[in-house]
């Protein structure tokens, strides 16, 4: 489904990604681990190309993303993203929120849009909360609601960056339970985190980047139960 | 004091006003939208729409108003004198509208940006939808004092002829040889003006923190 060839990304001298290959495919739930400053981040935001890769390719679809021909706003609509800082729309309430890219970008009309987004409220678990604006939320909420958002464009693949990061510890559950269920779904994932324990749960695959590479990566069993590298050991020692 | 001018010459004061309001009015739209224009030229990627933007904010705000309005009424041959006046009245505000849009813009968070691109919201309807109306909160107080500067500085119309406030209240000095009465009502005129526009300002602000 997507496939990362070649790709390399600097910010001025400073090389943050090294010639990374990667293929995620249908329904998988990848989750990628290692230091901050690891390059794991920018990797993530290299595939809707919020960031620009320097060199490199990203095939979504069978599309190159960096040709500059392709029109990426058609295609970020079939690539949902959630936020460490959720990013919500403070100006709009959270039905707004929700309905805002359904109806201006896939032509529904709003009561269509409003009833598909009562029923994504309904799956997050905040149906009481359809008319509450941004600020009253608690970050918990923020983050169901911002996955609620981005799920209303019925994507093919949902990519986290550091979901719970920004979170009270209290409401970190709450959100990771949502992203399990998307995975039981058979949503294909791509989830930048710290949680290693939910790494270990959910994950199909789990990447360990460090200095802008691939140091390991295979199932979480064996990343986290046997991890061969150096690197991977010293840094599984420091958070688990 | 003297206001024996007043019965006789009210309605000077009152058709200047109406051209002062009209001038500032119409300035306040003409700026509104050159203002957003600059600002969007000068934020773009696009090197020369950003010098275009540069050079031109830079120049305006560089130069008097006075010799502004001159460059316009002389320097397009039979101009009429309100449309030059509205012309270089808005050339001039756009620049400084500019400039309040542009930091208004910048301080919205880049995450919103972000956002809305990674839903495939294209860059214009990001910009209609989400940055622009949040940035109003930032925008809207600088750009209720440059409205009130404006209605102040459009007095300067009146030295190419335009009936507005200024120039009758200068005209009823002259045929009533009293000096300095009518100036006490202009002012008088223009505070109401500016008092006005501040109060209407406030209740939009208010308004405007919806969700806050």
């Amino acid at each position: 489904m997507i496939e990362i060839k070649k790709l390399c990304k600097s910010f001025g001298e400073l090389e943050v990604l090294k010639q990374i290959d990667q293929v995620i495919n249908q329904g998988e739930v990848v989750v990628i681990i290692g230091p901050s400053g690891s390059g794991k981040s920018t990797l993530l935001r290299c595939i809707n190309l919020l960031e620009k890769p320097t060199e490199g390719a990203i095939i979504f679809e069978g599309f190159n993303l960096t040709d500059p021909s392709v029109n990426i706003d058609l295609h970020r609509q079939r690539i949902g993203m959630v936020f460490q800082q959720f990013n919500l729309f403070p100006h709009k309430s959270v039905i707004e929120n929700i309905i805002l890219a359904p109806t201006k970008l896939l032509g529904l009309t709003k009561q269509q849009a409003m009833i598909e987004g009562e029923q994504l409220l309904k799956s997050v678990g905040l149906s009481d909360k359809k008319e509450a604006y941004p600020n009253q939320l608690s970050g918990g909420q923020k983050q169901r609601i911002a996955i609620a958002r981005a799920l209303a464009m019925k994507p093919d693949v949902m990519l986290f960056d550091e979901p719970t990061s920004a979170l009270d510890p209290e409401m970190v559950g709450e959100v990771l339970e949502i992203m399990k269920e998307l995975a039981i779904k058979g949503m294909t994932m791509v989830i930048v985190t710290h949680e290693m324990g939910f790494a270990r749960e959910v994950a199909d695959r789990v990447i360990f980047m460090d200095e802008g590479q691939i140091v390991e990566m295979g199932k979480p069993e064996a990343v986290f139960g046997a991890p061969v590298e150096a690197r991977t050991k010293a840094f599984l020692s420091k958070v688990l | 004091m003297n206001f024996s001018f007043l019965p006789k010459y009210y309605k000077f004061f009152l058709s200047g006003t109406g051209y002062t309001l009209l001038l500032s009015a119409l300035t306040v739209v003409f700026g509104l939208f050159g203002g957003l224009a600059l600002a969007l030229m000068k934020t773009s990627k696009n090197k020369v729409l950003k010098s275009i933007a540069v050079a031109y904010i830079e120049f305006i705000r560089g130069t008097p108003l006075l010799i502004q309005l001159y460059i316009v009424y002389y320097g397009i041959s039979d101009l009429p004198m309100l449309a030059a006046g509205v012309i270089a009245m808005s050339v001039n505000s756009a620049a400084y509208i500019a400039e309040i849009i542009r930091a208004g813009i910048g301080a919205v968070d880049k995450g919103q940006m972000e956002a809305a691109r990674s839903l495939g919201m294209p860059a214009f309807l990001t910009y209609k939808e989400i940055i622009i109306p949040q940035a109003m909160k930032n925008i809207l107080p600088a750009l209720g004092n440059e409205f009130i500067v404006l209605i102040k500085e459009s007095a300067i119309v009146s030295v190419i002829g335009i009936h507005d406030l200024m120039y009758n209240t200068d005209t009823i000095r002259g045929i009533t040889f009293i000096a300095f009465e009518p100036l006490v009502i202009a002012a008088l005129v223009y505070f109401c003006l500016t008092f006005t526009l501040s109060k209407v300002m406030q209740k939009f602000e208010r308004r405007m923190h919806v969700g806050d």
